[in-house]
């Protein structure tokens, strides 16, 4: 996982509460059994007028010139504004498998679905929550001034605004710790291994019907 | 000091290690794999050179690319037969559990897991699926997780969590003729919203949850992610015992183990004095039939209501998605929903395709006859033992007879990622858990409704109130 440490990007606005994750990533490209590739399909049935499939040439396929991502104020974007329950639905970890590899490294929004929001984390995406009156202000903000870019410093935990303007966000310790690090949660669980094997054999006194096998 | 939740009961009898900040190092009793969340979890493993630390935690079967028609030929679509086949190569390699698409233990995943008695009460269960959380009826904690977290559990056989908060959902009193679990849920995402469970983990509990059968709670603890919450659960009690009794992962009922098990069961329920940081009490007299007219499973209104204005919503962003909602449901305000026709019926999903469902349904098409308007008629049990039992029953010359199609068991057009979806513009009476925009094909608008109720949408071809009807 690519270490975050300050993100400057392009912010694209997505005005829309509860983007569920079939919104994000329509099941169709779920049969894929491969991590990454997932980008040009990011909002699939938003972004293009006909139906995608798994295997199209999306460079040719007609785009829908009202969605956001195709004003070309916005190409190039690296962070997302949006609004409320963000993430909805499946559990689907393609949904920020596909933000990621379009280019978004960074979410802002008024709330999470809280499977999506752990599962960015896993993947290098900072998901920031700031208040509904914070983001209506971004959102005014980033249609009047196009080129509009915020700088995250995730160590700092601040968003610094054109103007100067510094919003701070909270960030549980241990994610923001394997998210500056780029860490793999697995090779730090597996360091705590023999903590893992006291607690089943523990745990095979009490319980023995859980441990059949 | 005060009691304890069930949540925190359970929690708390699978912490392996907590740090200061409260982040805990939880283990993991049963994982469910699937075909589509898993593949990249395996290719971690492989990539890294990493063994499963306990292969015989995980249990898996494909469900979401099956096909639900006839299997001797296998799978036509080239990229789901890959995935599919993916499972099976990966199970084989690193030694876990497969029940494959021939097996007449197949089925939707959520259904499979009790069914055969491998989610047991006290238990940890988590799968790379949302609805995971339909688990908890049987007090488990489950809950779903990312592609990263299969691979972690797979890895370690743990998570690294943090506690949510405690929420309990008390529906009291009877429910009325006609109104079932599906409605209940339904019902309770309508009053705390989408969002409403974000961050707790749901308590199911009330006389009106108590009076349901596990399947029934089955139903209502799957709905608790479309609440915002990831897991949802429900104390246990005798019914609980009863259900678990007998099944082929559970502990032998004449087992020394037997009565150890069910003494610790009975303690999992929450504490008389335990305390949560919300409760939201609904009168289940007060819930009729529900159905869903927009894009959101908290657009639900009663069947004898009406399609709601956007200026009913609460606030401008709220008035926003109801006028997108309506435009892509292509719905009038005020419509009533009686006046509302459907194109396809679709009656299965973790959420409605237990034995309890497919009996509802029946009772309604029985001797009556899907209405000419209606194209097609679906009702896909959610296992093939449930597939068995249904035909022991009869209850598959009912619906053949009535006009439905009777189909082999999986995810099917839920979110039709097999053969079986909407067309465009149609709209559909579906029993499933979510009506997101393209949720069951690309433009397809989705109502979702009980069992019951789907299957009168079925035979009436508009909605109609089911209480109305005479179960046969």
């Amino acid at each position: 996982m690519e270490p975050f440490k300050i993100v400057k990007g392009l912010v694209v606005p997505l005005d829309r509460s509860n983007v569920d994750t079939d919104a994000i990533i329509p099941k169709q490209f779920l049969k894929s059994i491969k991590r990454s590739g997932f980008g040009p399909n990011l909002f699939d049935e938003w972004r293009y007028l006909d139906r995608g499939e798994p295997d199209a040439d999306n460079s040719q396929r007609p785009l829908n010139s009202d969605f956001v991502l195709n004003q070309p104020r916005y190409q190039g974007g690296q962070i997302l504004l949006t609004r409320e329950n963000f993430g909805c639905g499946s559990s689907r970890e393609h949904a920020p498998w596909a933000l990621l590899d379009y280019g978004f490294r960074v979410i802002v929004a008024s709330g999470y679905a809280d499977i999506f929001y752990n599962n960015c984390f896993k993947n290098g995406i900072l998901p920031i929550v700031q208040s509904a009156a914070v983001i209506d202000q971004l959102f005014t903000e980033v249609d009047l001034a196009p080129g509009y870019v915020l700088s995250i410093d995730l160590d700092a935990q601040s968003i610094t605004t054109p103007a100067g303007e510094v919003l701070a966000f909270d960030v549980d310790p241990f994610r923001k710790h394997c998210l500056i690090n780029g860490l793999d949660d697995i090779a730090l669980t597996l360091q705590r291994s023999g903590d893992i094997s006291a607690y089943v054999e523990r745990r095979q006194q009490q319980v023995p019907w859980l441990f059949a096998d | 000091m005060a009691g304890k939740t069930l949540y925190d009961k359970l929690w708390e009898a699978h912490v392996v290690r907590r740090d200061d900040d409260g982040t805990c190092l939880l283990y993991i009793d049963r994982q469910y794999i699937h075909e589509v969340t898993s593949p990249q979890a395996f290719e971690g493993l492989r990539l890294a050179g990493r063994q499963p630390w306990r292969p015989a935690a995980s249990l898996a079967v494909a469900d979401h690319n099956v096909p639900t028609t006839d299997r001797s030929a296998g799978i036509s679509d080239a990229v789901s037969r890959l995935q599919v086949e993916t499972l099976s190569r990966n199970c084989r390699e690193f030694g876990v559990l497969e029940f494959d698409m021939n097996d007449p233990r197949q089925g939707i995943v959520h259904v499979v897991g009790p069914e055969q008695g491998a989610t047991l009460p006290g238990m940890t269960v988590v799968c790379g699926d949302s609805h995971t959380s339909t688990h908890g009826a049987l007090g488990a904690l489950a809950f779903g997780i990312g592609t990263s977290e299969v691979e972690h559990v797979l890895a370690t056989q743990c998570l690294i969590q943090q506690k949510s908060k405690n929420m309990q959902v008390r529906v009291e009193g009877e429910v009325g003729h006609g109104i079932c679990a599906k409605d209940i849920v339904l019902a309770i995402i309508g009053e705390i919203g989408t969002a409403g469970g974000t961050g707790y983990a749901i308590e199911f509990a009330g006389s009106a949850i108590e009076a349901l059968s596990v399947e029934g709670r089955m139903t209502v603890c799957n709905m608790a992610i479309e609440a915002g919450a990831r897991a949802g659960m429900v104390a246990v009690d005798e019914k609980t015992i009863d259900y678990v009794r007998g099944r082929p992962y559970a502990p032998e009922s004449e087992s020394v183990l037997w009565p150890r098990a069910v003494d610790a069961w009975r303690d999992l329920r929450s504490d008389d004095d335990a305390c949560f940081d919300r409760i939201v009490t609904l009168d289940a007299a007060a819930i009729k039939p529900q159905v869903t007219w927009g894009t959101s499973p908290e657009m639900v209104v009663a069947v004898d209501g009406q399609v709601p204005a956007p200026e009913d919503a609460g606030d401008d962003v709220k008035r926003e998605g109801y006028t997108r909602a309506l435009a892509y449901m292509d719905l009038q305000a005020r419509t009533p929903i009686t006046e509302i026709t459907v194109d396809r019926v679709f009656i299965g999903s973790c959420t409605n395709s237990r034995i309890e469902d497919l009996r509802a349904a029946a009772a309604i098409a029985k001797g009556r006859r899907v209405a000419d308007g209606v194209i097609q008629a679906l009702v896909v049990p959610g296992s093939g033992l449930i597939k068995r039992q249904a035909e022991a029953e009869g209850l598959d010359e009912i619906f053949i007879a009535a006009g439905f199609e009777w189909r082999e068991p999986g995810c099917s057009m839920c979110l039709a990622m097999n053969a079986d979806h909407l067309e465009s513009g149609e709209r559909c009476a579906s029993t499933s858990n979510r009506n997101f925009e393209g949720r069951q094909g690309p433009g397809g608008r989705t109502h979702l409704v009980s069992p019951a109720m789907a299957a009168a949408a079925a035979v009436a071809g508009h909605f109609v109130d089911v209480r109305t009807f005479e179960s046969r």
